[in-house]
């Protein structure tokens, strides 16, 4: 008896047949033949197996990449990138962060059926970065067990039907149509690059980004994989550089003798490498899981928005998403310099360089929604300053991660900085139970929201 | 050319790809096509060969037609758009 009852806790707590078994859940609640069931379970495993492979792809990249960079300019240098921080978590979060991210869905479902929050998230990778965040932030505040994942489910409910929500507005500015929702993490930026072009406005007339010619050639930027070597590359060949010349033998030692720009070279297409089997593994994990979470709010709640990831806003203004991403970026070269002004006072630690994806995906969401309320002046303002924001936010992000917060890379969307920052300093500063309380009560808000006041104004 | 295969690419071949791929496997059923595969990925899979037809986002359809047959969509959630483009593809 005792045997089983160990053998079934080991089966629990091996992260990888833990995720395999919520996608065979999640396959027999769809009543999928036999066939199905096998694939899609070892399928969801191999994911898992094979993102953990990519972390220690990216790990073997970005480690060298953190000892030059202490060398050269003898602060911290940070690489934000979710996927990189989640294949890190993982390693030591992955049960915690499995369950939040399942029982998190149903709590999305819940909120979508009983509040006026008709939303579901469909971004199903954001969704388990989000959930591996609110692991890392609650496990190191102290929770631990059912309570840690009950509270970190609710919390992912709330956000994951929260920010679609703040976003509707502009969605409805961008789409001219209100069947289409924004399930991405970086809400609170796009919302801020909106209200900044505000302040253009959108007059009949207003030069907006499509108006103009932009050159086409750099379009091939948009090949994930190419930028982020690109820009790592930039930012590898510096440090190295610098490190180099300024203290020959210590660097040799890290480079193992090789030249440094071919080892900038290598490392940095290393960590795109890193990147690509990361995001194959999550793509795998995901498949069996996400469906099954469309179909069930779909028979649950038909008359809620789907929330969908970044780039469906793209085809609504496809220059606004490169000018997006160049304005975005220099915010984050200009934030970078503002944050090594203030490491010379002794303020704040450490210095968040320029991550592609970042400036990529959330820069061009953020230009599209500028320029969806202020044209082509909205554009490059509003993305300049989410590239800026980005930036101190994954600073001020650093010390709520615990020991996470020295693996020289981070969560670089804003949502997931937002939540962290608030959600962690509170759990740090008042009890594990008050935060529990709290979250429940955020939680159970709009529900009864919809039951009491709402109610009452539609009746009068 | 017959069609067999089906890729539906965004960026990192997680969010938005994931939804065409549920969107056209839902439009084909409807058609009463069974015989297509339907895939989705990054847009660095996106190459002569890797399918019979790309499907994507309207901002990246100029990637997508160096390799292939491609599809680009207005609006990733129109079902009606989706299935009339399918439609003129697959007759």
């Amino acid at each position: 008896m005792w045997g089983v009852l160990n053998f079934i806790q080991q089966v629990l707590s091996t992260p990888a047949i833990f995720v395999g078994l919520i996608a065979l859940l999640g396959l027999a609640l769809q009543k999928k033949d036999p066939q199905t069931l096998v694939k899609g379970t070892i399928k969801t495993i191999l994911g898992f197996i094979v993102l953990s492979s990519g972390a220690g792809v990216i790990q073997t990249a970005i480690i060298p990449f953190g000892e030059l960079f202490q060398l050269a300019f003898g602060v911290q240098g940070v690489v934000p990138n979710n996927e990189a921080i989640t294949s890190l978590g993982l390693n030591e979060y992955a049960v915690q962060t499995a369950s939040i991210f399942a029982l998190g869905m149903c709590a999305n479902i819940v909120l979508a059926r009983f509040s006026r929050l008709k939303y579901i998230f469909l971004t199903g990778h954001h969704a388990l970065y989000m959930s591996c965040l609110i692991a890392i932030i609650f496990s190191i505040a102290g929770l631990s067990g059912p309570q840690l994942i009950i509270v970190g489910a609710l919390l992912l409910g709330l956000v994951m039907s929260l920010f679609p929500a703040l976003m509707q507005p502009t969605m409805r500015m961008i789409t001219k149509d209100d069947s289409l929702a924004l399930g991405h993490f970086g809400s609170c930026c796009y919302w801020l690059s909106a209200q900044v072009g505000k302040i253009f406005g959108r007059k009949e007339g207003i030069r907006t980004t499509e108006d103009v010619k932009f050159p086409k050639g750099l379009s091939f930027l948009r090949d994930n994989t190419i930028s982020i070597s690109i820009a790592m590359f930039i930012c590898y060949i510096v440090v190295a550089g610098v490190a180099v010349f300024s203290k020959p033998a210590e660097t040799a030692a890290i480079l193992n003798e090789e030249n440094w720009v071919l080892y900038s070279v290598i490392k940095a297409i290393t960590f795109s490498a890193g990147i690509y089997i990361v995001l194959a593994g999550v793509r795998m994990l995901i498949a069996e899981i996400v469906p099954a979470f469309k179909g069930i709010s779909e028979k649950l709640v038909p008359n809620a928005k789907p929330a969908l990831d970044c780039p469906t806003v793209f085809p609504y203004a496809p220059n606004a998403v490169l000018i997006g991403f160049f304005s975005s970026f220099v915010g984050g070269i200009l934030a970078l310099f503002l944050l090594a002004l203030l490491g010379q006072w002794g303020i704040g630690a450490a210095i968040i360089l320029p991550g592609a994806v970042v400036h990529f995906f959330c820069g061009a969401t953020a230009g599209v929604c500028g320029n969806a309320t202020g044209g082509i002046k909205g554009c490059v303002l509003g993305a300049f300053i989410h590239g800026i924001t980005v930036t101190f936010l994954s600073a001020a992000l650093l010390p709520v991660l615990g020991s996470l917060g020295f693996a020289n890379t981070t969560f670089s969307d804003a949502d997931f900085t937002i939540v962290g920052i608030i959600f962690g300093n509170l759990a740090k500063m008042v009890n594990a139970n008050i935060v529990t309380g709290l979250v429940i009560v955020l939680y159970l808000l709009p529900i009864a929201w919809n039951f009491t006041f709402a109610r009452k104004h539609q009746t009068n | 050319m017959e069609i067999k295969k089906i890729l539906c690419f965004c960026g990192s071949g997680l969010g938005t790809s994931f939804v065409m791929e549920m969107n056209v496997k839902k439009v084909l059923e409807k058609m009463g096509i069974t015989s297509v595969e339907v895939e989705h990925s990054t847009i660095d899979d996106v190459m002569p060969g890797a399918a019979d037809l790309f499907i994507c986002g309207a901002d990246l359809l100029p990637n997508a037609l160096k390799a292939g047959k491609a599809i680009g969509l207005e609006n990733m959630v129109s079902i009606a758009e989706l299935e009339a483009k399918l439609r003129e593809v697959l007759g």
